[in-house]
């Protein structure tokens, strides 16, 4: 990824370009002719229509810059491209257009065109990476009457890391610990107990292996525990998980064993005894996990 | 079966036909296909005809139904069919199950069988995301969005804790792999024949989920595996030295999961094959100095170590030195997995295991044990799981 972090004003100073022309005086390569009308027809499979008009929707065929490009683009525009590329945000592509039309085009119509750069929005994130949107509208004429309005939005954007992470695997949720994780999007967590003999128990089941008493409450963990055990995963590679990663035992106060995630130490320094303490950590929109941190000082 | 007392089954029934398929890497046939050839090289073995079997016994896992299977194979009316869970637990159990049947007369012949293309289709070792929200998927759903998605990580977790306690380190494991693969050596049906290991090998492999390196995990195959079994009395009049079935046990532990039992005991042993250890010395009247060899379940090798603590050839902690000692190879104090177990034959899920007692039984092991005649062999491990001793008719 590249510096994706301008310098403070940053984009007051993309801002300032709102309202610069972006093209100036831009003549259509082409007057409106029927042999363009009907390949682009025949190549859209759009019906030929019988005024012999073109179809509204051939807007941007008029005012395309060919092979050769942008010839007719103005310095402002150029420089606020530049200013994105320099900051970062060297990557392009367009996100969508839209169109007004004022009147039909037919055969003989010469397209002149102005283009102004209409707005350039904050910063935003997407799934491409982060980035700015830059709109951009362009007012067609022919004989000095406006014909349309074309306005076109491009994002200007810092690529993000190729391996866009997964999706970690979801709970197993169900009637039966459904309790647990409602526990756990509340940032609780909930442990099991046989009202019958007091015997606390994880996994979540709807009865006591100890005693067979159906009845149960839950406790809320102390939130301190000891890693019991660990692994450390190489392979095989999952999407949602960057190898080596480790993955605890850990054990409650309360008398119970959970698996989760260490966090505050490296993979590689994880060891059986250390003292933890729960957090939990907001995975993406839909997933909370109760995760354990290492306490300070070990 | 009993948790308290020998059962009566011990004894009574007997192995009397092997057949597998090649073990390979791609089978480039259907699973249906393995089966079918698996079952008809067994029925060839034992000098049987696909007309004399009335009953047929798989895995929940296999994907071949008895029914298709006996479509294909020549094999008419049914009177018995059964299918044994959890994965590799299974293997001994559906042994266990045909043994039932052939001695309350449910069945006469019934055939085990396991096939699949478990390296070239579905490979278990690429892992789990994603379970169905039942009360099986729901046990497993507490691990998977930490990470710990592959049966090598679930392992793992128990053979950390295993060398934490008694102050190993995962070198330990090696003469596991060691032993196995210098069985497969010696054996042309594995796919690691003439291809042995060192310890220094083993400690140089890569990591996949520490502690378990890529030398301490089974091989993933494609293949097929078959046996027939009948009553004692009719194996007497069938062509191969029976494999007697002195004793066959099932055993799950309380608190059990499927290869997460992770919120029960120390961690350090496997309660359910102390479960199946206990029927099988008790309904044999055998103890751990009376078996030859042994075929000890090896998907991976930390479990080889705890077995051999759970059925007593060694005390609580001492399975490491047991078989750094070279207690595992052909003349040590017990050979374990002569045909090169599931790190060096093929990974069958153990039905090639049972395969190779039978062998040492009938003294046609490629490395046979002089005069073996009692075998134990043992299921899949950290799961619900099962076993058997075999031994020679008196
Ligand atoms: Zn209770």
């Amino acid at each position: 990824m590249t510096d994706a972090e301008p310098a403070a004003g940053f984009y007051e100073r993309i801002k300032a370009y709102e309202g610069q022309s972006a093209a100036v005086g831009g003549e259509g390569r082409d007057p409106v002719n029927s042999p363009m009308i009907r390949h682009w027809c025949e190549a859209m499979g759009h019906l030929l229509p019988v005024d012999g008009s073109a179809p509204p929707t051939m807007l941007q065929v008029w005012t395309m810059a060919g092979l050769s490009g942008h010839g007719d683009r103005s310095g402002p525009y150029d420089e606020l491209l530049g200013a994105l590329d320099a900051a970062g945000f060297d990557a392009v592509v367009a996100t969508d257009c839209e169109q007004e039309y004022v009147r039909p085009l037919r055969p003989g119509d010469r397209i002149v065109f102005d283009a102004v750069i209409e707005s350039v929005s904050p910063r935003k994130t997407t799934k491409l990476g982060i980035g700015h949107f830059i709109t951009t509208r362009m007012d067609l004429r022919s004989g000095g009457e406006q014909v349309g309005t074309h306005r076109f939005r491009i994002l200007k954007y810092a690529p993000a890391p190729r391996k866009a992470p997964g999706k970690r695997p979801r709970p197993v949720v169900n009637r039966d610990n459904a309790g647990f994780w409602n526990g756990v999007s509340r940032h609780e967590l909930l442990i099991q107990r046989c009202t019958g003999c007091g015997t606390p128990r994880f996994p979540w089941l709807p009865g006591c292996n100890s005693c067979g008493g159906q009845a149960w409450d839950t406790v809320k963990a102390s939130g301190s525990g000891t890693v019991y055990s660990y692994v450390v995963m190489h392979h095989p590679p999952f999407p949602a998980f960057e190898p080596p990663y480790a993955v605890a035992l850990v054990e409650l106060p309360e008398g119970v064993r959970m698996i989760a995630n260490v966090t505050g130490v490296p993979y590689d320094k994880v060891r059986i005894g250390m003292p933890v303490e729960l957090e939990f950590a907001v995975v993406d929109d839909e997933l909370t996990l109760p995760v354990f941190r290492v306490r300070e000082g070990v | 079966m009993s948790l308290r007392r020998p059962d009566a089954l011990g004894g009574r029934a007997a192995i009397v036909g092997i057949g597998a398929t090649s073990f390979s890497k791609d089978s480039g046939r259907s699973e249906l296909t393995l089966a079918v050839q698996a079952v008809r090289a067994a029925l060839d073995d034992a000098g049987l005809s696909p007309v004399d079997v009335d009953g047929l016994v798989s895995f929940t896992m296999d994907t071949s139904p008895e029914i298709a299977v006996a479509q294909a194979t020549g094999i008419g009316e049914l009177s018995f069919f059964s299918r044994v869970h959890y994965g590799g637990g299974a293997a001994c159990a559906t042994i266990q199950q045909a043994a039932l049947a052939v001695t309350t007369g449910v069945a006469e012949v019934v055939v085990c069988y396991r096939a699949f293309n478990e390296r070239s289709g579905r490979r278990f070792g690429s892992g789990v995301q994603h379970r169905e929200p039942s009360a099986e998927g729901a046990a497993l759903g507490w691990v998977l969005p930490f990470g710990l998605l592959t049966p090598a990580s679930w392992v793992a977790m128990a053979a950390r804790r295993y060398l934490h306690t008694y102050g190993l380190s995962p070198d330990a494991f090696g003469p596991v792999a060691v032993a196995d693969r210098r069985h497969a050596a010696t054996n042309p049906a594995a796919y690691f024949y003439r291809k042995p290991i060192t310890l220094a090998d083993h400690a140089a492999s890569r990591w996949i989920a520490e502690p378990l390196r890529l030398l301490d995990c089974c091989q993933e195959t494609d293949g097929g595996q078959a046996l027939v079994v009948t009553s004692l009395e009719r194996a007497h009049d069938l062509r191969r030295r029976p494999a007697v079935i002195t004793a066959a046990a099932q055993g799950a532990g309380r608190a059990q999961e499927q290869m997460t039992s992770f919120y029960r005991d120390d961690l350090t042993g496997l309660p359910e094959m102390g479960v199946v250890a206990r029927q099988l010395w008790r309904t044999s009247g055998l103890g751990p100095g009376d078996v030859d060899t042994a075929v000890l379940y090896d998907h991976f090798t930390p479990f080889v170590l705890m077995q051999l603590e759970e059925f007593g050839f060694c005390g609580r902690g001492e399975a490491a030195d047991f078989a750094a000692d070279g207690g595992l190879e052909i003349g040590g104090r017990l050979p374990v997995n002569t045909h090169g177990g599931q790190l060096g034959e093929a990974y069958l899920h153990g039905m090639n295991g049972i395969a190779e007692a039978v062998r040492q039984v009938r003294g046609t092991s490629v490395n046979q044990v002089p005069d073996a005649s009692r075998v134990l062999v043992t299921a899949g491990t950290g799961v619900p799981t099962s076993g058997l001793l075999l031994g020679r008719a008196q």
